[in-house]
């Protein structure tokens, strides 16, 4: 009961781009077409899943242990650069199809402020290794939701005639304002 | 080059929000109020000064193929000294900006400058180009914090100026997204003319 709640909590009450202002570059990026969102989506899914399991035995087994808790920051995003630096070359080398069509994300992801984000939170709401791993899914899917549901909606504004000021930006901002507003409908079902 | 015009130009010209649009999370997430937007574009403005001073000092010792992961370090040892400091010293402000004092790590304008202008130019005009961009950077935030704050809550700085609750929505999740979109779609406008 506990994960189906963190699972519905974390995609859809607080999702992770619409209530919690994390990883709004790729959001706004990487929207032009359903495709390019797709693979971005897993891509972001795989990374946030590893990175998690990984930064949370860091933060357990070295630096609790070693009581230099202010390293987090440095220690945490170091890890996860060379972890999608590590995924990116493996990767490569067993699969590459499915390297063809990540690949171009994975650079990308480090400076993604979600996984670095889904890290820390992980370790400030005192999860453990397997809740922390389904919230790094949720939250994941959830960033994947709400990428697609964007992407989706832009495909269609290609064909509309928008004012100059507003083309581009300024217009995704206001489209995921009122996907916002849709997903505040959300708030209450869980606590 | 030009100092003066270097230091002016995150102002607007090359306005880090408005016209570049790199570090849209903290935006969104700390513009609820003027003081807090502020507050977080200070510590901005500290780590971008701090990295782009140091990153200009190395960049002719750093090898070419390790120099990003070389510049995050960097980054993220300012990072660690705001968030220390501001732990100590302003604890409210630190509770309320939270999560994304950490994040200022991945804050791309940070390294967007230590890659494009610090790793290329002298100590001086990295300084002043921190500084510049983190200035133009907090003041775009003042700007989105306020209009959030007077449209949302009704106050100014804190100070209310006008009896009951304003509308709420501006200060939750769609506001931050709305007030952005326009206040870019702004600066569009008036760059053009």
């Amino acid at each position: 009961m506990e994960y189906i709640l963190i699972v519905i909590s974390a995609i859809i009450v607080n999702n992770v781009v619409l209530a919690q202002f994390l990883g709004i570059c790729p959001f706004l990026g990487v929207s032009n077409k359903v495709g390019t969102a797709v693979g971005m989506a897993i891509a972001v899914t795989f990374v946030i899943v590893l990175a998690t399991m990984v930064t949370y035995l860091v933060q357990v087994y070295v630096l609790d242990k070693l009581g230099i808790g202010f390293m987090q920051t440095i220690t945490f995003i170091l890890v996860i650069a060379a972890l999608v630096q590590m995924v990116e070359i493996i990767l490569k080398k067993i699969s590459q199809p499915l390297y063809q069509a990540l690949g171009i994300f994975l650079p990308l992801i480090t400076t993604n402020c979600a996984v670095l984000g889904v890290a820390i939170l992980v370790i400030k709401k005192d999860y453990n290794l397997l809740e922390g791993v389904v919230y790094g899914g949720a939250t994941a899917i959830g960033f994947g939701l709400a990428l697609i549901i964007l992407a989706g909606i832009r495909e269609q504004l290609d064909l509309v005639d928008v004012p100059k000021g507003m083309k581009g930006v300024p217009l995704s901002l206001v489209i995921a304002g009122i996907l916002a507003l849709a997903f505040m409908g959300f708030t209450g079902i869980v606590k | 080059m030009n100092q003066l015009k270097n230091f002016t130009k995150g102002f607007l010209r090359e306005n880090p929000i408005l016209v570049l649009v790199l570090g849209t999370c903290p935006t969104l997430a700390t513009t609820t109020s003027s003081l807090n937007g502020m507050g977080m574009g200070i510590a901005t403005t500290f780590v971008l000064v701090g990295s782009n001073v140091v990153i200009s000092l190395l960049a002719n010792y750093i090898p070419d193929k390790v120099r990003i992961p070389a510049f995050i370090v960097v980054i993220a040892s300012f990072v660690t000294i705001v968030d220390l400091v501001m732990q100590a010293y302003v604890p409210d402000l630190y509770k309320t900006l939270g999560i994304f004092i950490p994040l200022i790590v991945v804050n791309c304008i940070v390294l967007g400058r230590a890659e494009a202008f610090a790793s290329k130019n002298t100590v001086l005009s990295s300084l002043i180009d921190g500084l510049g961009m983190g200035l133009g950077y907090t003041l775009a935030l003042g700007i989105l914090g306020a209009f959030r704050e007077i449209v949302g809550s009704g106050s100014i700085f804190g100070h209310k100026f006008f009896a009951g609750d304003g509308i709420l929505v501006f200060v939750l999740a769609p506001g931050a997204f709305w007030g952005l979109g326009y206040l870019i779609a702004l600066a569009n406008k008036i760059k053009k003319d």
